[in-house]
């Protein structure tokens, strides 16, 4: 069963049905003993949270449980799903959903930065807002195109250079273009890199900044990570944000069976709120992030 | 990030010259941190289990137990149990002596197949081959367009087929590549997930219809946790022969081939470390092992460093080393090189403890700029006879560069440094006449392992 049919079946069943899907720690009957709070250490370790928060949570855990002198398991567990829910950062404003904007989407390649920027297009316009694209990745091979299908699909113009031209300029076009037209929202695509890139870390940088300076309205940067990212997504986030101060983060391929941990140490660590989840490559696959419901998705099917 | 395992275990068997002896306990200690190391490399949590227990009962013999440097001696068999599961090299693609050989690449979203597919290619062509690419992606908007425009920049065939069914894509390719004559058929087929079943099955149909000589699985170096279910599932699925791990230029330790390995059985092939067409590189167990504890990567950068350098080296610089007349343009051209190799952190991130060096802020990248703005305003004279550089020519060349004179006296200094250095290490190679190759590895100031030395002193 992938995250997401996890996060969908957990919206609609009650708390004892979603207790169900725990077998494996149930198996071990309801006493709290050192095997079951191993198996959820295990749990958190497996689903990419990270071995060092995996036991800091476990024993925060365990003390509060004992504090507490929780009955049982469902409700060691419930406490869990919170303490993981608390982990994650509040965002203070919806970068997609606040008008005048301009989002810039950055990440390694293959991300997912160019379908979520297809995505949220299509979601912008469906709230009522004149959106526009703007395609600053001019290094892939048929980057543009692909952005172009996806202009296409939400019904969006995108502005757009050849193949090679310098990414700032193109930023600066859709700027001057969304003033012309009065579009409210901008999203604009940036060609993949790794964080480990010094040189095209410099450029993005430049982006950004002749963005930041050219546009009136408030410029927000956006990071998009793929929810199976290991330990590294925390080295990714904490240089792109060294480098552009992000506004946030953007986790995808959520439909997958990767259960998306370390959404919660960047969130933790680098301080980033998580602002959207991806579950599809198809345009209405987006989906808002609600802390509580990925903690729960996160350990649903924990042990295994 | 992990500081450097290596010393962490030094510091758990610190004690023992005064203890005289080792427990359990203390190796108990040490394997919590190897544990760690590798659950933050991701390898996976199972493999992990399984690995301390058949390590630790091998920590445990009188051998390590009553030697005097345990440190060393843990480390040196956790590295040799690593570097077997991790399988030997076995980076050649073998060829069957069937015309077209096939060979298809499959993996999730995002992994980087189709790069792949175009480095595959350019380096099948460069061993003598005519490669034709087949773009089986028919869903992600614009990926035949982007194989295509890849295939066009290293001068190989496409073929892209009409219609939307990559499994007749798949098969009429085979006959393209009989007709225009090409021996080797590479197909990239679109990303999918392994619990998406129609798109395995479809995975599955394009093998049956096309009968690969080799599968090979793309798998992203940043991969955490989930890789074991997904190679389980494509093993299962559509099973494959090998595979080329992506994104290795980044920093991600890269646990996940170990688990991969572990979980099939699949040899991993090649690794992909940039996004240009000849960043596919044989794979070594070895090296990938100390990469997975973090224990840096100094062979590989070594290597590295040696081949663009003899790429690059002249007749005329060769001979300008051998008498060690090193001057500001080599110095600069060394600079470049550093960039060129991934800049001062990839540098400093392959060498052991170098990840520490960067947390802690130590490096300053800006500082190769500085450097460069530095030599650039300085006159041609000067570069080559940086003995006539005088007070007032300093504080021309600072002011042209935007620096303090002081930043030019410390470059002058570090770089006088850099040619005792260098004449050094030329004498130790025996003045530099063993040959153009020997030159190619010396030069600039990227000579075997002095580099990190001399190189360190340009930086403090
Ligand atoms: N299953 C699934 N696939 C996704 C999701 N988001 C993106 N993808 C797929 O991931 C692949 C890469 O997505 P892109 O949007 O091209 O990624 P990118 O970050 O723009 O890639 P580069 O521009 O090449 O760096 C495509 O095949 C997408 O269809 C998601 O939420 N779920
Ligand atoms: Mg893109």
């Amino acid at each position: 069963m992938s995250w997401f049919d996890r996060l969908s079946e957990g919206l609609s069943r009650t708390r004892e049905q979603f207790s169900e899907s725990m077998n494996v720690l149930f198996n071990r009957g309801p006493n709290l003993d050192q095997d079951f709070y191993d198996s959820l250490e295990e749990a958190l370790i497996q689903g990419d949270m990270g071995a060092i928060s995996a036991s800091e949570i476990v024993e925060q855990l365990q003390e509060t449980a004992k504090r507490k002198a929780l009955p049982d398991a469902h409700s060691v567990l419930e406490l869990l799903a919170e303490t993981i829910a608390d982990r994650f950062v509040e965002p203070e404003h919806d970068p997609f959903d606040t008008v005048p904007g301009v989002v810039l989407f950055v990440g390694i390649n293959g991300a997912g930065k160019t379908t979520t920027v297809g995505k949220l297009a299509k979601a912008a316009v469906d709230a009522g807002h004149r959106v526009l694209i703007g395609s600053a990745d001019t290094f892939r091979a048929a980057a543009i195109e692909q952005l172009d299908v996806w202009g296409e699909r939400a019904g969006v113009e995108v502005v757009k250079r050849e193949r090679g031209s310098d990414p700032a300029s193109v930023c600066y076009d859709v700027i001057e273009r969304a003033e012309e037209i009065g579009a409210e929202l901008v999203l604009i695509d940036t060609s993949g890199r790794l964080h480990t890139s010094v040189d095209l870390m410099r450029e993005l940088e430049k982006v950004v900044n002749v963005t930041r300076k050219r546009s009136k309205a408030p410029v927000s940067v956006v990071l998009v990570m793929d929810a199976t990212t290991g330990q590294n997504g925390l080295s990714q986030a904490r240089e792109f944000n060294r480098a552009l101060q992000l506004d946030g983060v953007v986790i995808t391929k959520l439909d997958g069976t990767a259960k998306g941990g370390i959404a919660v140490a960047v969130s933790r660590e680098i301080g980033l709120p998580i602002l959207r989840i991806g579950v599809g490559e198809s345009i209405d696959d987006m989906r808002p992030f609600d802390a509580l419901e990925y903690a729960h998705a996160l350990i649903g099917e924990g042990g295994n | 990030m992990f500081d450097n395992l290596s010393n962490r275990l030094q510091d758990i068997f610190g004690g023992l010259k005064s203890k005289g002896r080792l427990t359990e306990k203390d190796i108990d200690t040490a394997m919590r941190e190897i544990r760690l190391a590798l659950l933050e490399a991701d390898v996976n949590f199972k493999v992990v289990k399984s690995f301390i227990t058949s390590t630790k009962e091998r920590c445990l013999t009188a051998e390590v137990m009553a030697s005097l440097t345990p440190g060393q001696n843990v480390i040196k068999i956790v590295l040799d149990e690593l570097t077997k599961l991790l399988g030997v090299t076995d980076s050649k693609l073998v060829l069957s002596s069937r015309i077209p050989n096939v060979i298809m690449l499959v993996g999730l979203q995002g992994s980087g197949k189709t790069t792949a597919a175009a480095k595959l290619a350019y380096r099948l062509k460069k061993e003598g081959h005519s490669p034709l690419l087949v773009a089986c992606d028919v869903y992600r908007p614009a990926a035949a367009d982007q194989l295509a425009s890849l295939a066009d920049d290293i001068g190989v065939k496409i073929y892209r087929g009409d219609g939307k069914n990559p499994v007749a894509i798949a098969e009429q390719s085979i006959r393209e590549a009989i007709d225009s004559l090409r021996d080797v058929v590479i197909i990239d087929t679109a990303g999918r997930l392994h619990i998406d079943e129609l798109m395995m099955e479809e995975a599955a149909a394009i093998k049956k219809a096309t009968k690969p000589d080799q599968i090979l699985m793309v798998l992203d170096a940043m991969t955490g946790q989930d890789v074991v279910n997904v190679a389980s599932a494509f093993a299962e699925k559509v099973d494959f022969d090998g595979v080329i791990m992506s994104k290795m230029d980044g920093d991600a330790r890269g646990g996940g081939a170990l688990s991969i390995r572990a979980v099939t059985g699949k040899p991993i092939k090649f690794i992909s470390a940039g996004e240009k067409p000849d960043a596919l590189e044989p794979f070594y167990p070895d090296r990938m092992a100390k990469r997975i504890l973090g224990m840096g990567d100094v062979i590989s950068f070594i290597e590295k460093a040696s081949a663009i350098a003899e790429e690059e080296v002249s007749e005329e610089e060769a001979k300008r080393f051998a008498k060690t007349e090193f001057t500001f343009d080599d110095f600069l051209a060394s600079m470049k090189q550093i960039k060129k190799m991934g800049g001062l952190s990839g540098l400093l991130s392959s060498l052991p403890g170098g990840d520490k060096a960067l947390a802690s802020g130590q490096v300053d990248e800006h500082e190769l700029d500085r450097i460069e703005a530095i030599i650039h305003s300085m006159s041609a004279e000067e570069r080559r006879k940086p003995n006539v550089i005088n007070g007032s020519r300093r504080e021309r060349i600072a002011k042209g560069a935007g620096v303090e004179v002081y930043d030019v006296n410390q470059l002058i200094k570090r770089f006088s440094e850099t040619k005792k250095m260098m004449k050094k290490y030329s004498a130790d190679m025996g003045g530099g006449k063993k040959g153009k190759k020997r030159h190619g590895r010396g030069s600039k100031g990227l000579g075997g392992l002095n580099l990190p030395d001399g190189f360190g002193d340009l930086f403090k």
